[in-house]
């Protein structure tokens, strides 16, 4: 246990290769394209085109939260799916960093869970380049901001620390049980529609089925998203209680990744 | 001061198996004890008890053949990966050229992975800035330097990697067989370079099957043999014992081939293609010895070589010669003569004999070699013609080229000094 805190410190040494790293991912992911960084704009944006279109004009909305308007919606959509892209995105990278940067751990000495940070942290700024184009389309759809939005950062920060617990998890037993790669996937569009991310929670659906109700509840990443969703799209306070909950139930999360990662750490360099 | 120190050190690696995955996915499942369950059933021994000390200074070379742990240690002293059993001290920063280039991202520019790879190393953005342009001037790479790492040969790519490497300047410097891709002017170059490292007393752990570079580099030798400390000591005479271990193998294996050809040959007597004549003087039997007559295969290149026939002729026959063929590998004659060539007049020959021809010394360069060993009459009419049959090998340090090794010694005037290695 001293040993894996012992471990944990020693990443700030690290803090220079992480962001060089990140630089890296970054640069190389759009390198050659001829949109090159407006992707990042342009990826959630198509998306949420999609989604619009579907549920928006195809199904139309029902709920009244929405006034009928499938612009307003497609507002709300955005709101849920800019994070949940980066959750999902960064766990599905992170379940094959450890195999794909192989050659890294077998060659180098460096703290190999430096690996899921970077892809985490990659992710994080592509979700902040999308944010700009979400406070746009509000300003755009005429809605106002409230102060409520200032906790916008709290949200962002109980998803990294719950993402990283989840990486950590996910990257290091992959290394072990390949197939998890493979359930990760379908699990993510399950958890996907298990989150209140194209519906709001006051979907009469969920709010009649007190079974729906209470499995949504159990999900911290219907309070992530609720979060998102008050702070941005109702102008409402968050849930204190429940983003509180939430925050410990990650931390936790984040330590038993981090213990999980840091016993099977020695495994890596013959395994991957 | 030493710089590290090994203790009975011992590394166990795990044999793959997919059915073992699977129990272990299972059970990790079942009995919710992924640690318990990922302990390994079949093992691979890698190192078994090794100790050693190096003094700091010291260049220490290791040499062994496939298999025979040389990486193993030196990812164990680098930390990449731990231990089994035993101490392992490493006093001072190491960097380790295990792999050039390894974390060298494709789509890139060589100036942004010479950042990226030198951070990993253990620089800092600052000395990294610092050393930037002695990096690249050293890598030769001035010009190519903006372009992504993905145009750059391998021959840029493992330049840049060893660059940076040497650029980080540690205490402690493992090289594992990084040097056989470099070219004709580069090798040199990181020769130098590690020759500067042991003037200003670093450590350095090199490991290399080009055994002349270990003996000219290092200060002692380890030799390692299936994950063991065969010996160690002064490079030279490690050497000599590692070369003489080689020999004794190849002189096994060869042998092992050679029962084979036999047990064949005695359940296909009829096996004709290597083998024509009608056996009016039959060659029952072909021994390869050398000088003191013990039987052989490999040879050195001063050594000489018995060749003997058990030949038996039913009939009395007035008309005969003996004769022997050496092929190298491309089937071009080496050598060939028979006792017709030599002048010899025969006589007679009835009921079982002997034929011995010594050659003093063989005076041939590395290799393999086959042997044709024939009977015939003076004409050429073949009475027992075997092709091939036989084969030895040559095995030798020099590097020297063409069929044989013609014997020479070099004089030099006074004026020009030279010096002759491991004489």
């Amino acid at each position: 246990m001293t040993q894996m805190f012992k471990n944990l410190k020693s990443l700030l040494k690290y803090q220079a290769l992480i962001q060089n790293l990140v630089s890296r991912e970054l640069k190389a992911r759009y390198r050659g394209s001829i949109l090159g960084f407006l992707w990042s704009f342009f990826n959630p944006l198509l998306l949420m085109t999609v989604y619009t279109v579907v549920f928006g004009f195809i199904m139309k909305p029902r709920d009244p939260a929405f006034e009928g308007s499938p612009w307003l919606y497609a507002l709300f959509l955005f709101c849920g799916l800019l994070p949940w892209t980066w959750f999902s995105s960064s766990s599905l990278e992170s379940a094959n960093v450890l195999m794909v940067q192989g050659n890294l751990i077998k060659k180098i000495l460096f703290p190999s869970e430096i690996l899921p940070i970077v892809v985490i942290t990659t992710n994080l700024v592509h979700f902040i380049f999308g944010l700009p184009v979400l406070l746009i389309f509000v300003i755009v759809m005429g809605k106002s901001f409230t102060v409520y939005i200032l906790f916008l950062p709290l949200v962002i920060l109980v998803q990294l620390i719950f993402s990283l617990g989840f990486a950590l998890l996910v990257s290091s037993l992959t290394v072990h049980f390949r197939d998890i790669k493979d359930i990760l996937a379908n699990l993510l569009t399950l958890w996907f529609f298990a989150s209140p991310i194209i519906y709001p929670m006051t979907f009469g659906t969920v709010q009649n089925s007190k079974i729906l109700r209470t499995l949504l509840n159990l999900n911290p990443m219907t309070h992530i998203m609720q979060g998102y969703q008050n702070c941005v799209f109702f102008g409402t306070l968050i849930h204190w209680k429940r983003l509180g909950v939430t925050m410990l139930v990650s931390i936790v999360l984040f330590f038993i990744g981090y213990y999980i990662f840091d016993r099977l750490r020695d495994s890596f360099p013959e395994e991957v | 001061m030493i710089a590290i120190d090994i203790e009975n050190v011992s590394r166990v690696y795990q044999k793959y198996s997919s059915r073992h995955r699977f129990m272990t996915f299972k059970s990790s499942i079942l009995k919710g004890d992924i640690f318990k369950a990922l302990k390994p059933e079949e093992l691979v021994t890698a190192l078994n008890g090794v100790s050693f000390k190096v003094k700091k200074g010291e260049a220490f070379g290791v040499i062994g053949e496939n298999g025979s742990g040389k990486s193993t240690l030196l990812k164990l002293i680098a930390g990449i990966t731990k231990p089994t059993s035993g101490n392992l001290k490493v006093n001072g920063k190491v960097s380790a050229l295990i792999e050039l280039g390894a974390g060298f991202h494709p789509e890139i520019s060589g100036r942004e992975n010479v950042y990226i790879n030198g951070i990993m190393l253990g620089l800092s953005k600052k000395e990294i800035n610092q050393k930037f342009d002695d990096i690249v001037k050293f890598a030769e790479l001035e010009e190519f330097i903006d372009a992504p790492i993905k145009t750059y040969s391998s021959g840029m790519y493992m330049r840049l990697g060893f660059s940076v490497a040497i650029n980080v300047n540690p205490d402690i410097f493992l090289i594992d067989e990084v040097l056989a891709v470099g070219d004709a002017s580069f090798v040199p170059k990181c020769l130098d370079k590690i020759d500067d490292f042991r003037r200003r007393k670093k450590t350095i752990l090199f490991v290399s099957h080009d055994l002349n570079n270990v003996e000219k580099i290092c200060d002692k030798v380890i030799w390692l043999k299936e994950g063991k400390i065969q010996r160690m000591g002064q490079p030279k005479r490690v050497i000599d014992a590692y070369l003489q271990d080689i020999a004794e193998k190849k002189e096994k294996e060869f042998e092992l081939s050679q029962q084979e050809i036999e047990q064949e040959e005695t359940f296909d007597e009829e096996r004709r293609e290597n083998r024509w004549g009608k056996r009016e003087i039959e060659i029952k039997k072909v021994r390869l010895k050398d000088i003191n007559n013990k039987e052989k295969h490999v040879f050195s290149p001063n050594e000489g070589m018995v060749i003997e026939m058990d030949v038996i002729s039913c009939s009395k026959i007035e008309d005969f010669a003996f004769g022997i063929g050496i092929f190298n590998s491309q089937g071009i004659c080496c050598y060939g003569t028979n006792t017709h060539l030599e002048n010899f007049e025969p006589i007679s020959i009835e009921g079982k004999g002997k034929v011995i021809c010594r050659i003093e010394k063989l005076n041939l360069i590395n290799g393999n070699y086959y042997l044709d060993v024939a009977t015939h009459k003076r004409d050429g009419y073949p009475y027992d013609y075997h092709q091939n049959l036989y084969s030895f090998m040559v095995s030798s340090v020099n590097n020297d080229i063409g069929i044989s090794r013609t014997p020479h010694t070099w004089i030099l005037s006074p004026q020009i000094q030279m010096e002759q290695k491991g004489k």
